[in-house]
Order: C-alpha cells, then sequence, then structure tokens
C-alpha cells in the first residue's frame, strides 16, 4: 500500500466544498483517486458512503468514509502532519473554527439569497445581510491570509468568495465584493487564487459562471 | 477580570448553552455563570460576541470562544488530562464531529419546527425530527454512550436535548420512546451522571416557559 494508505475523494467538478478537500490533500501531497460523481444520478459507492447526507465530497481513507467538508479538513490535518492548515494553540484553533463555519453558516446562504431567490425583497435581503458578513471577514483580515502569511482553514473555506462569488456576480448581475468597500478581502481574493496549489485546483471559470447562469434562469422561469 | 478566570454566558432552557455547562462540570472547572437576558443584551455580551451576539459565550484569559461545539472542544483541548470528551484516534473524532454537527443540522432545527409548527407543517417536522433521532440511535447502536465506555463530544451535543423532550412530544402529540426506546435508555443513563443530572433544566419547566413564550408572542 502507498505511505499515505489508500486514499479516495468522491467530488464534483466545480463543487467548492470538494474543492477545499483537494487544495488540502494537494497542499500536504497526499496520493488520492478522484471521483467525478454525477449528483442526479448518485453512486451506489457514494450512496454507501455518505447515507445520512448523500452528498460530495466524501473522502474514504483506508475504507474509512468522512462526510462533510469542514470535518474533513480537520481529519486530513491530523493525519498529515506537513503543511498545517489549524494553528495548534486551543484559542487560535477555537478562532479557525469559528471563521469557518461564519462562511458555512452566514456567508453562503446570504449570497445564495442575495443571487438565487425569486423575490426581489428576499434578495435585497440577501444582499444586505452579504455585504454584512464580508465586512466582517474584511475587518478579520489581518495579514497575507486568514492563516498569517500561508493559507490555513480559514482560507480554504473561504475559498467560495475568492472564486465562486465572482463568478455568481457575473452570472447574475451582482456586485457583492467590492475592491472600494472590500479592498482587504479583493486583494485576498486575488492572491489566494493565484495560490499555485489553489490555481491549479480551480475549476473552468466559464464552466462555473455557465452553471450558475442555468440556475438563475430556472429561478426567473419560475416566477 | 483575573488572567486565569473562567466565565460562562448563557441564557435560560439554552441547550446550547447546557452543552457547555457539562463539558465544564465533566473536567471540574470552576467558572463564573452569568445569565444574559437576550431581549436585553448585556454589553459584555455583545462585546465578546459582537458577530452573533449569541449565547453561549465562554470567556477565558479574558479572550471569548463562541459556539457550542467550539466551546467544548476548546475545553476539552485546554482541560485535556480529566475526562477527554473527544477519542484521540483521528477517524474516531472526525466521526464523532460528523455527528455532533448532525445534531446541530437536522436534530436542532426539525425540534424547533416542531414546537413552533401546525397542521401538516408540524406533522413533516415530527418526521424529520424523528427520523433525526433514528439515525443517531442506529449510530450508538450496543455502545452505551455515543463516546463507547465513556461519556463523549456526541453524548454532550445531543443530551441537553433531553429535557426538551416533553416540549416537543407534548405540542407534536408523539413519544420519542416509542419510536426511539434505546436513546430513551441512553438519556437516563447519562442523566445518573451528576454532570447531566445538575445541568439539564427540569422538563416541565422547560414546557412552561415554551408555552408562555409562544402565548406571549401570539403563535398559537
Amino acid at each position: 500500500m502507498a505511505k499515505d494508505g489508500e486514499v479516495q475523494l468522491f467530488g464534483v467538478r466545480g463543487s467548492p466544498f470538494a474543492g477545499r478537500v483537494q487544495v488540502a490533500l494537494e497542499l500536504k501531497g497526499v496520493q488520492y483517486t478522484y471521483f467525478e460523481e454525477d449528483l442526479r444520478n448518485k453512486s451506489d459507492l457514494l450512496l454507501k458512503y455518505n447515507p445520512i447526507h448523500k452528498k460530495v465530497p466524501v473522502l474514504v481513507h483506508n475504507g474509512r468514509p468522512l462526510a462533510e467538508s469542514l470535518v474533513i479538513l480537520q481529519y486530513i490535518d491530523e493525519t498529515w502532519g506537513n503543511h498545517p492548515i489549524f494553528p495548534q494553540h486551543p484559542y487560535h484553533r477555537a478562532l479557525a473554527r469559528f471563521w469557518s463555519s461564519f462562511i458555512d453558516d452566514k456567508c453562503l446562504p446570504a449570497i445564495t439569497k442575495a443571487a438565487f431567490t425569486a423575490n426581489k425583497e428576499e434578495r435585497e435581503k440577501g444582499s444586505e445581510e452579504s455585504l454584512e458578513a464580508l465586512q466582517f471577514l474584511e475587518n478579520e483580515l489581518k495579514h497575507k491570509f486568514f492563516g498569517g502569511e500561508s493559507i490555513g482553514i480559514v482560507d480554504i473555506a473561504a475559498g467560495f468568495i475568492a472564486f465562486w462569488l465572482p463568478a455568481i456576480e457575473e452570472a447574475v448581475g451582482l456586485k457583492l465584493l467590492s475592491s472600494e468597500k472590500f479592498p482587504k478581502l479583493s486583494k485576498w481574493s486575488e492572491e489566494y487564487t493565484n495560490h499555485p496549489v489553489v490555481k491549479e485546483n480551480l475549476p473552468q471559470r466559464e464552466r462555473v459562471v455557465g452553471f450558475f447562469k442555468a440556475r438563475y434562469a430556472s429561478i426567473v422561469a419560475s416566477k | 477580570m483575573e488572567e486565569d478566570k473562567v466565565v460562562l454566558l448563557g441564557s435560560g432552557f439554552s441547550m446550547f448553552g447546557m452543552r457547555a455547562k457539562i463539558a465544564l462540570a465533566e473536567k471540574g472547572i470552576k467558572y463564573e455563570y452569568i445569565e444574559e437576558d437576550l431581549t436585553n443584551k448585556s454589553s459584555l455580551l455583545q462585546e465578546m460576541n459582537p458577530i452573533h451576539k449569541k449565547i453561549p459565550v465562554l470567556i477565558h484569559h479574558g479572550r471569548p470562544i463562541c459556539e457550542s461545539l467550539i466551546i467544548v472542544e476548546y475545553i476539552d483541548m485546554v482541560w485535556h488530562s480529566n475526562s477527554p470528551l473527544l477519542p484521540f484516534d483521528p477517524y474516531l473524532k472526525s466521526q464523532a464531529k460528523f455527528w455532533a454537527d448532525f445534531v446541530d443540522q437536522k436534530v436542532y432545527h426539525a425540534s424547533r419546527r416542531v414546537w413552533i409548527s401546525k397542521g401538516d407543517e408540524q406533522e413533516v417536522a415530527k418526521k424529520d425530527f424523528l427520523e433525526s433521532l433514528k439515525h443517531l440511535e442506529e449510530f450508538l447502536g450496543d455502545k452505551p454512550y455515543f463516546g463507547g465506555e465513556t461519556f463523549g463530544f456526541v453524548d454532550v451535543a445531543l443530551i441537553p436535548f433531553y429535557c426538551w423532550f416533553y416540549t416537543y412530544e407534548t405540542f407534536g402529540n408523539f413519544k420519542v420512546e416509542s419510536v426511539c426506546p434505546k436513546l430513551i435508555s441512553w438519556a437516563k443513563r447519562c442523566m445518573q451522571k451528576e454532570s447531566v443530572s445538575e445541568t439539564l433544566a427540569d422538563e416541565k419547566e422547560v414546557y412552561e416557559s415554551v408555552l408562555d413564550y409562544k402565548t406571549r408572542f401570539i403563535l398559537n
């Protein structure tokens, strides 16, 4: 068996969540096999490995499956100690967990509401909530990356903001992440997406924009 | 405040606040508890949790830690030598995190809908709530605790909901025990622990407070 054991990742091309896991694995130089899922026709393996949520990403290490991207990232960091993505100190670790959860619990739902809701008032509310969330992140950014001089868990979680949010903005005609309002976050987005490991693992932008355009069109059509 | 002092901001019958209390009790940590009035949030709460302005907040060395599961993990890391809550093995640790997260994602939201909604919406909520408990019961299997032989992270995450079961059952007209008997046995086992029995609220008091809340906000 390879030194890392057998590592498999079930994902979907273009998924920001599967993307997080890929960045972490690549940063640590872990060899893995990638399986592309079709979410309209989920494989038996996916359903076996993630019977609860039936979602990607799923990481399988030596036959043992794990689901939920932030849980998977913690596992990866504890299993492969090189290039740590979590801080060691309990307090800083708690902060890193807080901000990564903030991305998923506050930023993503607000952005989704701002872009993909039929109701105009809901969309406006979503925009307000998104701007508020982005401001918290802007205030939190004190170095080149959230992780300091090198990328860490919060940067990886916030990858959605760096790459997927601009794609959503282009697809639906929204502007949230402006460099005037969020100079630090905008600069961070550039640094993050140009990081060699991140850049190599980003999906094709046109495809992602296309996906969001189709999603937006279906929302508008269902009005 | 003194450097080493531990302070916990909590409120009423919050199951999230109870998680932090149980973890602190398990570790035998002395702390100051401050009861927050969530209709009139203190300047301390707003300063310590400016993002969410929610409880619980743990303050240690003058620094705040927010979000109940993050607080429990922090407590477990800092006071790691007694009563460990998370397993040492990375895979088992991740499994525990997954299921604790499941409690937040599935159990909590469905349970809220059970006591807030009526009619068809409530029926859907009941089904979702019981289904989520069934998944947890399956994961528990024949183990005495979710943590195995000892009380652990998932036990801490879920047990506070036990004192709310009476509320859900009364509003929803069902009994958890008839669908998840093993889970009720597990809950009663946890209640044998002082850290749990001293922390969990009286189920009738929880019900009265929810009834009062519903009446005041005309949710009937």
